[in-house]
């Protein structure tokens, strides 16, 4: 009696659990009427200035919330809650991204009928975050100037999971020797057609035309929800 | 782990002996073969799939050329274009894949009569 090796073909997604998840909170999301953003970008590129920004600009005319994921301290959520919008953070301890399972129970308690905006903030890293689906509307990728005009080229598949770059940043473009071209360039060489934002959350440069992409994104969301 | 688990209720409901998992790994997934590689003999510690393999199957990304009207093999991760006529394609065919497709098993054949 030998065994004899057999194949048996299976066909399961490794990260199904999280994309049901994902699929549940995006009805929730639909059904409440709320727009859902996703900031991903590395350590430092000014996620949380840019989001404090968002936040603060854009509670006088809509209601808007904010969960800030980070690996151990707290910082992030004390930092925006001085935006006076409701934030909560989630602490992921070691692990090294968002899923979207912690997202649902961050939303617990909070009744998403009430909001316009709902932004979530990634742990900062370019890696992991583009695997898990969070049931966002909209995935921003931030890129600061600061950083180079390669980074698209470096993480080709986080660009490829997001919906639109923001170049961050931007007043100090020229202290660091930014090209814009090669920036936008490289951003289309792994992205074709990949809308380019560019803003400096300090000085306020682009956050105009950045919000008025927003409010517009939300208007075509409720049409379609609409019909 | 999430590969782990699939791999033991699979040869659970099955009431089979696992020797190997396949998976298809694109491109564009976010994992690296040889992390993941690394990982699994840990993940297997002390499960009923303990000592079995992960084959791997690297999957290269494959766009769709809406000049050509075809689909083609991405020559770069870094260069999303036809690599024949050179129009930029954003509509990704494959290459995002991280499935469980087969499992290998050990079957005992019939004792002869």
């Amino acid at each position: 009696m030998r065994p004899e090796p057999r194949l048996i073909a299976v066909r399961k997604n490794v990260l199904k659990q999280n994309d049901v998840v994902a699929r549940s909170l995006r009805d929730r999301f639909r059904a409440a009427g709320v727009f859902v953003v996703s900031l991903v970008s590395s350590p430092g590129s000014g996620k949380t200035a840019f989001l404090e920004k968002t936040l603060t600009l854009l509670r006088p005319n809509y209601r808007v919330a904010a969960l800030v994921g980070d690996l151990a301290t707290e910082n992030d959520a004390r930092r925006l809650a001085r935006s006076e919008a409701p934030v909560k953070q989630i602490t992921t301890g070691t692990l090294c991204h968002l899923e979207a399972v912690m997202v649902q129970s961050a939303l617990e308690g909070w009744d998403l009928n009430e909001l316009d905006f709902l932004f979530i903030e990634n742990v900062g890293n370019l890696v992991c975050p583009s695997s898990y689906d969070l049931g966002e509307d909209l995935r921003l990728v931030l890129i600061s100037v600061t950083e180079g005009e390669d980074k698209p080229l470096k993480y080709p598949t986080i660009f490829n999971s997001a919906d639109v770059a923001v170049v961050t940043k931007i007043d100090l473009a020229a202290a660091v020797e930014f090209s814009w071209d090669t920036a936008y360039n490289n951003i289309q060489a792994v992205r074709p057609g990949m809308p380019v934002l560019k803003l400096s959350a300090k000085t306020g440069e682009g956050v105009a035309e950045y919000l008025r992409f927003l409010a517009a994104r939300l208007i075509e969301l409720r049409q379609a929800a609409a019909v | 782990m999430s590969i782990v688990e699939l791999a033991e209720e699979e040869a659970e409901r099955r009431g089979v002996q696992i020797d190997a998992v396949h998976l298809k790994l694109g491109a564009l997934s976010g994992v690296v073969k040889d992390a993941l590689l690394s990982c699994y003999e840990m993940a297997c510690e002390n499960t009923p799939l303990q000592g079995s393999r992960l084959v791997v199957e690297e999957v290269p990304v494959v766009i769709f050329c809406p000049s050509c009207r075809a689909q083609r093999p991405l020559s770069s991760i870094q260069l999303f274009c036809c690599p024949e006529c050179g129009t930029p394609c954003s509509e990704i065919v494959h290459g995002k894949e991280l499935e469980v497709v087969a499992l290998e098993i050990q079957e005992c054949a019939p004792n002869p009569v």
